[in-house]
């Protein structure tokens, strides 16, 4: 009986009541918010709080915008960094796996390896005439591929001599924890950081929407909330859920409408190596300048108009308000499902009120990759600047020969006027 | 107890299934001995030990055999192949994974596994494969949209399957709802980008393809019988089994090895040249201009070997010094993925990924060393043979905008100019 029990136990099938709560987050809100609310109920508090660092998140986050694309990287860098950090401890403590050799190490050092793989597919193609000048980072980027692979060869098999006979199970629970963690949050991070160099707007208004789903759901939720949505949150409520879907829509339209007016938000962002700097200025493509539409014989008494004035984005911004609002959500439910799970009760407690900078970043995720996967399949086509670098590593001759090609394909286009001396 | 568990885990062969009863329920794949009648009889006559010998050594002829088979059948059969190992790997190890839990009666969940398989795979054929049928794509209207859109289909249904994991998660069972759903994502990211990465290489050519998984096979078989004769010191903890002897007795002859098999195979076209799908008689075809690294070339023979060798210069092909490279690694580290494996095996207390194969196992337990030597090779070709594939590169520029064709049109054409390639008063 007592073997069964022992081997239940290693196999970690024991009941969810079994495992040991992690001990609540120590209160962090600072001294001085904690004076001046000391007055209010709890409820109301709690309120104030939440209330307090939302304002103060959504200020950092224009005070970011306003510094400009290079702060921005840093700062979904640094996200991407503490999120790793959040949801690699929280294995530690569920598996009490302080004590596993080498363990910490191996992780940080895989984050490393799976950042300089991305860095040198995507941003080194923005980079292209920065990294041209300068030999060891042209040696860099020309074999990252092969170079991350050695790096990573090299941490698995520091994995595989690490392993430890009392301690198996749990290395391979953390081997691929740390995996199943790199491919969420370091792959979405790039892909945000993808999205901000398409163009600032389609960085902005994703998250934007998916903020304002968040809290139009919560305040519909709060003020009108009866129908329970989900089991899985108790909190949420189909009234929020609604509300917050048409609240967001209309933001998102409104939204748009103002960035796509300023061209710091609506061109791609470029390196311009002779400045070293980013810039972001270019002739905006027709998605960003404005149209006529025909509004439609149902609306037309509705709103008076015969015609409007629109930009065409914001006809796709309706796609992505739309996926905010409705499929957002579930990466919410997710990590609430997964927090369950191994009972906590918010990731970290980094930011008073709110918990960890995964509870704020959940819904996102999926966002990101949505937007990135919507650009590529419907905006444009592949990027340029990556084509450009993949053609000027040909060989001469395939270079001559695609160089033909190409320009009898512009020349029958009429793109190219045929030279005279052809 | 443990280690007890351990030496019968090690010495026990599949035949042995009185030691079985001393993991009771929580051992994952009950093994029964599936050697066939045949097998049975005509060895019944030797030791046990010689028995398991020879049911192993004739499984391995024939795996060898069929797989010769499959080469001379063709590149879409070995795609074919390719597939089906890969179905079945990641069938082995998802049953484990439920063994493990006793997950048979999570809702929907078997569903989804293979759901997200089916996802996972047309998302990498239509990110890669597509590009090299691609004039068969633009013909048929529906394979263009699922072609052109993929990315956007394969992800919709990855969140289809996503949602609906979210709305399956049942109170009592959520741990174990995520550890599935966290085996199922990790084994993909395992079997499935390792499988594509092997279609790349045979279409690179099918010498990239049959070199380093013969070195990974030749290097399996050749420590084990350094070890089996000469073996003396441990090499590692985690399989007692493997000696240092029969290490590096296997190196040095897989790299042997390589080199003969690279020299013999260069030889022939249907090798070495890329895969092609022939849009006329819809079919693949390998016929080319062999390119420098097929075409024998002279070297000097460093001073030091001279006096040994004898010669002053000698033939060979560069493929042969790329050969090295692949045979060391597939020496060197390609066992690692196999300690990996038995790491894991240790782990979860099972002996075999599953007993597809008599006397050998699953396919897995076949495959292991395997998975790292295809994302090297891949690496490998990427980085040091060939650049980008030019006509992919045509087909991505005739997507882009006219302005933008421009843009690249001129920076091309200065940078032609540039190196000199390009006169600059010639419009070729």
């Amino acid at each position: 009986e007592v073997d069964l029990e022992e081997r239940l136990r290693e196999l970690d099938l024991r009941s969810d009541s079994d495992v040991p709560d992690v001990p609540p987050p120590t209160d962090s809100t600072p001294e001085i918010l904690k004076k001046a609310l000391s007055g209010l109920s709890a409820r109301w508090k709690n309120w104030w709080i939440r209330g307090i660092l939302t304002l103060a998140m959504i200020s950092g986050f224009f005070l970011i915008i306003y510094l400009g694309s290079f702060m921005l990287m840093l700062l979904v860098l640094s996200i991407q960094v503490k999120c790793y950090h959040e949801i690699i401890t929280i294995g530690y403590r569920v598996y009490h796996s302080y004590d596993l050799p080498w363990f910490r190490s191996l992780s940080w050092y895989f984050l490393l390896c799976v950042n300089y793989f991305f860095y040198g597919e995507t941003v080194a193609d923005y980079f292209a005439t920065f990294v041209q000048r300068r030999e060891q980072l042209q040696f860099l980027i020309r074999y990252h591929r092969f170079i991350s692979f050695a790096l990573y060869l090299t941490g698995f098999c520091m994995f595989v001599l690490s392993l430890v006979k009392k301690h198996y199970r749990l290395q391979f629970y953390m081997f691929a924890w740390t995996h199943v963690t790199l491919l969420i949050t370091v792959t979405q991070s790039h892909l945000v950081i993808q999205n901000l160099f398409e163009g600032m707007i389609w960085f902005l208004v994703p998250i934007s929407s998916v903020i304002c789903n968040d809290i139009a759901a919560y305040i519909f939720g709060f003020f009108f909330g009866r129908t329970p949505l989900i089991k899985l949150s108790p909190k949420k409520t189909w009234e929020g859920f609604i509300g917050g879907f048409f609240s967001t829509v209309v933001f998102g339209f409104i939204f748009s409408y103002f960035l796509a007016q300023h061209q710091y938000f609506v061109c791609p962002v470029e390196y311009n190596s002779e400045t070293n700097r980013f810039v972001t200025e270019c002739e905006p493509s027709e998605l960003f300048q404005m149209k006529k539409y025909s509004v439609p014989p149902l609306l037309q008494p509705v709103l008076g108009w015969e015609t409007v004035n629109m930009y065409p984005f914001q006809m796709h911004s309706f796609a992505l308000s739309t996926f905010a609002s409705l499929i957002g959500p579930f990466g919410g439910f997710f990590a609430s499902g997964f927090k369950r799970a191994f009972k906590i009760k918010d990731f970290a407690d980094t930011i008073p009120g709110h918990g960890g900078i995964m509870d704020r970043f959940d819904c996102q995720y999926l966002m990101a990759t949505f937007v990135h996967v919507y650009i590529t399949s419907f905006i444009r086509g592949p990027n340029p600047s990556k084509l450009l670098k993949q053609l000027l590593i040909l060989q001469p001759e395939q270079q001559l020969s695609v160089y033909k090609t190409l320009k009898s394909h512009l020349v029958e286009k009429g793109i190219l006027q045929p030279s005279l001396r052809g | 107890q443990e280690s007890e568990s351990e030496n019968r885990l090690d010495g026990e062969t599949a035949s042995d299934s009185e030691s079985r009863s001393e993991f009771g329920g929580s051992s994952a794949v009950p093994t029964s001995d599936d050697t066939p009648e045949v097998l049975n009889r005509a060895l019944s006559n030797l030791s046990s030990r010689w028995k398991n010998w020879w049911v192993r050594g004739i499984l391995t002829l024939a795996m060898i055999t069929f797989f010769f088979i499959i080469i001379y059948l063709g590149p879409m059969v070995l795609m074919t192949i390719v597939m089906c190992v890969q179905i079945k790997c990641f069938h082995e190890i998802i049953t484990i994974g439920y063994n493990v839990y006793h997950s048979y009666d999570l809702p929907w969940f078997r569903t989804l596994s293979w759901y997200f398989l089916l996802c996972v795979n047309y998302f990498f054929y239509g990110e890669t494969v597509t590009d090299y049928f691609f004039t068969l794509v633009q013909r048929e209207e529906p394979l263009r949209i699922l072609s052109k859109y993929h990315r956007f289909i394969s992800f919709a249904l990855y969140l289809t399957g996503f949602c609906m994991f979210v709305l399956s998660l049942v109170k009592k069972h959520y741990r174990l709802q995520f550890y599935m759903f966290g085996w199922t994502h990790v084994t993909l990211l395992i079997v499935v980008t390792q499988s594509h990465l092997i279609i790349h290489n045979l279409f690179e050519g099918m010498i990239w393809f049959i070199v380093p998984i013969s070195c990974v096979i030749c290097n399996d078989i050749m420590a084990y019988m350094f070890g089996f004769f000469f073996g003396r010191t441990p090499l590692i903890k985690l399989s007692p089994k493997k000696t240092w002897e029969g290490f590096i007795g296997g190196f040095f002859s897989t790299v042997l090895f390589g080199w003969l098999l690279s020299y013999v195979m260069s030889g022939y076209r249907c090798f070495t040249c890329p895969v092609e799908f022939n849009n006329d008689t819809n079919s693949f075809t390998v016929d080319c201009e062999p390119s420098e690294l097929f075409q024998l070339q002279e070297y000097n023979i460093p001073l030091v070997l001279q006096s040994v060798v004898d010669w002053k210069t000698v033939r060979m092909y560069p493929f042969q010094i790329h050969s090295i490279a692949l045979s060391t690694f597939a020496s060197l580290i390609g066992p690692f993925g196999g300690f990996f494996a038995s790491g894991f095996k240790r782990a979860f207390k099972i002996k075999d990924f599953a007993n597809t194969i008599p006397g050998h196992g699953g396919i897995m337990d076949r495959f292991d060393c395997q998975y790292l030597m295809a994302t090297f090779v891949n690496v490998y070709i990427a980085s040091f043979i060939r650049g980008p594939n030019p006509s992919k590169l045509i087909q991505q520029f005739l997507t882009l905008r006219p302005d933008q064709q421009l843009h690249i049109f001129n920076t091309l054409k200065a940078h032609l100019v540039d190196r000199g390639i390009l006169g600059s008063l010639e419009d070729a």
